[in-house]
């Protein structure tokens, strides 16, 4: 199914082969390849930090209310602890996200090069 | 006139001003449905954290945590960590590979007139849902607060939907942008305020403000009780308060990331690189403000109490109760106040997600293959439907009236989100054999069978006393066949088994062959749009 006519205004077209062409090169397999080694790890580790919260609040109730400091326990440092997870996550997610862009960028530079090229030549 | 009554019409009128100037920029479907795509990576970070924090969040939260502790800040824990599924997975690829709406995406290898059709339903049942919840919550809120002078809750409920289609109507995705940025500072400076306050209540002492939360002094049944509010299972009981508190976590993660307003914002910035960025500066902002719910909620426990509340409005006047008894009238008016814009900010936001998905995804591309017959057809459109959105969102708000139990309605928004939206887009980006009989599949038993464990959950089937009565009777007088509140452990499987099942059980070649352009454009954002001229 190709795109419909409002989708293709403006923007960047090439054929079949092309993209085919551009996915097998060996820079968009590295790119894939370093987003899937940040991106995978950091999304289970994230899952399982989350999800022990409401596991163990539902299921230890008892240990999860044990006293730290005051009446301060284990429940509310937990879940405060969530909070600084997510944003240090956010944080390397963005530092590595730098090189995503780096490999992103060649890609489209030499697809757009080679696109100009073709049809120069025609 | 009252201060409350003053502080709104001052919002009004700056809101109304913006929306002048944002109509003057609004020409062309770029600039209509996504701001030309020019919002800068900050703003457009307030502006995604001001979509999500609610009246659901603000007032909603306060009085959780104010009635049921340490499990009401459990919501303010999923509603931030949420935001990774959105980093991580959907916004930087919805940003490469799409226009105006999340269908975009779906549309580029499946066929695009099923697909598009099913997501503008999902679409529009989430955003209505999520609407009648915030406009029966902005109707029961305004008239509470602005009982003085005289405004009942039709009035109000009229009010609230007459200003937001305006917004939508003249200023498009530029002025509800800057509503929402606006109304997000307001809503970030008063929480700093009254979390300040609460402090200072203590003599800044964390000490001795933990140590209140340890012993809440309430009335339950006639007799006096005293509850560390800090201890878990106020809310979550035995024998589902486990499951419902999984399952509640699973529609946040996964819901947030398939909600058609929030994804929408991506749309509004230059690059992907830019809607990372803003997803952070949400992220900040959120995580901010849901860690000040700490004070907010447990400051109402503590300083108004239970009692007070309860019978000053209820859980939702806890904020503004709050800021009553520590900083007197004024301060409750300037809360309540932010709280209207609140819920303004988000009605708009929400209407103009659901005006978008109806004019590009259904009325152009479905109806009619993919050709806007005439240039600004497709805004007109959008502009009729979010007319039409705002009226039909103002009749079931009165229809309902002020004592309909509606706070269902937004665990619905989530979970259909989550159980419909966000399997697709994810299979769509990164599996190859996926097609539209998967997504399709994948949206219909999402979003029904969401609905229909909803229907089911104890939100919608209890015995009521004979004492209730009216709207805030459950909907089937019998009980409940689903335990839990959020269907999300269940409904988001089902809808996952959809997806697959539709797949493999059906063969679509085309879509296969055109996976290698959207995984290139995607993850690189070569050919994606760019931001428009002025």
């Amino acid at each position: 199914m190709t795109a419909t006519p409002s989708e293709q205004i403006g923007r960047f077209q090439t054929d079949k082969t092309e993209w085919d062409n551009i996915a097998n090169t060996q820079e968009f397999k590295d790119l894939m390849a370093t987003k899937r080694d940040f991106i995978v790890p950091a999304f289970v580790l994230f899952l399982v930090y989350y999800f022990l919260l409401p596991i163990l609040v539902g299921y230890a109730p008892k240990f999860m209310a044990t006293r730290v400091i005051g009446v301060v326990n284990i429940a509310y440092l937990f879940a405060l602890s969530q909070f600084f997870m997510a944003w240090t996550i956010a944080w390397l997610y963005v530092k590595a996200a730098n090189d995503f862009d780096k490999l992103a960028k060649d890609i489209i530079e030499k697809a757009e090069t080679r696109a100009s090229n073709n049809k120069g030549g025609r | 006139m009252s201060t409350p009554l003053v502080m709104f019409l001052i919002f009004i009128a700056i809101t109304l001003g913006i929306t002048y100037w944002a109509s003057k920029r609004s020409a062309g479907s770029a600039a209509y449905f996504a701001a030309s795509r020019r919002v800068t990576g900050w703003q457009n970070g307030i502006a995604v954290a001001g979509d999500y924090m609610s009246a659901a969040s603000f007032l909603g939260i306060a009085g959780i945590i104010a009635f049921q502790g340490y499990d009401g800040f459990m919501f303010s824990v999923g509603w931030l960590v949420a935001y990774l599924t959105v980093l991580l997975v959907v916004a930087e690829p919805l940003r490469n590979a799409g226009r105006y709406t999340m269908a975009d995406v779906l549309a580029y290898r499946l066929k695009p007139r099923p697909v598009r059709a099913m997501a503008a339903v999902s679409t529009l049942t989430v955003s209505t849902f999520y609407m009648i919840a915030q406009m029966v919550g902005a109707g029961a809120l305004v008239a509470l607060l602005l009982k003085d002078s005289g405004i009942s809750y039709h009035t109000a409920v009229i009010g609230v939907g007459i200003l937001m289609i305006v917004y939508v109507l003249f200023g498009g995705m530029l002025a509800t942008t800057w509503v929402q940025i606006i109304k997000a500072i307001l809503l970030m400076g008063g929480t700093i305020l009254l979390s300040i306050l609460v402090l200072g209540h203590f003599h800044f002492s964390f000490a001795g403000f933990f140590d209140a939360i340890g012993h809440v002094t309430y009335h339950e049944k006639g007799q006096e009780v005293v509850k560390d509010f800090l201890t878990p299972g106020l809310r979550y009981k035995p024998p589902y308060g486990a499951l419902d508190l999984i399952s509640l976590g699973l529609a946040l993660i996964f819901g947030t990331a398939g909600l058609p307003h929030i994804l929408v914002r991506f749309y509004t910035v230059p690059d992907a690189r830019t809607a990372r960025s803003s997803v952070v500066w949400a992220m900040v902002l959120i995580g901010s403000f849901y860690i000040m719910t700490t004070f907010l909620g447990f400051g109402a426990a503590t300083i108004v109490g239970r009692d007070y509340i309860a019978t000053h409005g209820g859980t939702n006047m806890s904020a503004p109760l709050l800021a009553q008894a520590l900083a007197g009238n004024i301060f409750f008016a300037f809360i309540s106040a932010i709280a209207f814009a609140t819920i303004l900010a988000v009605v708009a936001g929400l209407t103009i997600s659901a005006s978008t998905s109806f004019a590009h995804d259904f009325w152009t591309n479905v109806i009619h293959r993919g050709v806007e017959r005439k240039p600004g057809e497709e805004v007109l459109v959008a502009r009729i439907s979010a007319f039409v959105v705002g009226a039909v969102a103002i009749t079931i708000a009165i229809v309902l009236g002020p004592t309909a139990n509606v706070a269902f309605l937004v665990a619905l928004a989530f979970a259909v989100a989550a159980s419909a939206n966000l399997p697709v887009i994810v299979l769509s980006i990164f599996w190859r054999r996926f097609n539209t009989t998967g997504a399709v599949a994948g949206l219909t038993v999402g979003l029904l069978a969401s609905i229909g464990l909803i229907l089911i959950s104890p939100s919608l089937m209890a015995v009521d006393p004979p004492t209730v009565t009216g709207a805030a009777r459950h909907l089937i007088q019998a009980k409940a066949i689903f335990p839990l509140e959020n269907p999300g452990i269940l409904s988001i499987p089902l809808g996952l088994v959809g997806a697959f099942l539709g797949t493999l059980l059906s063969h679509e070649p085309t879509s296969e062959h055109k996976f290698n352009e959207l995984l290139v454009r995607s993850n690189t954002g070569l050919g994606a749009e760019r931001a428009g001229a002025h």
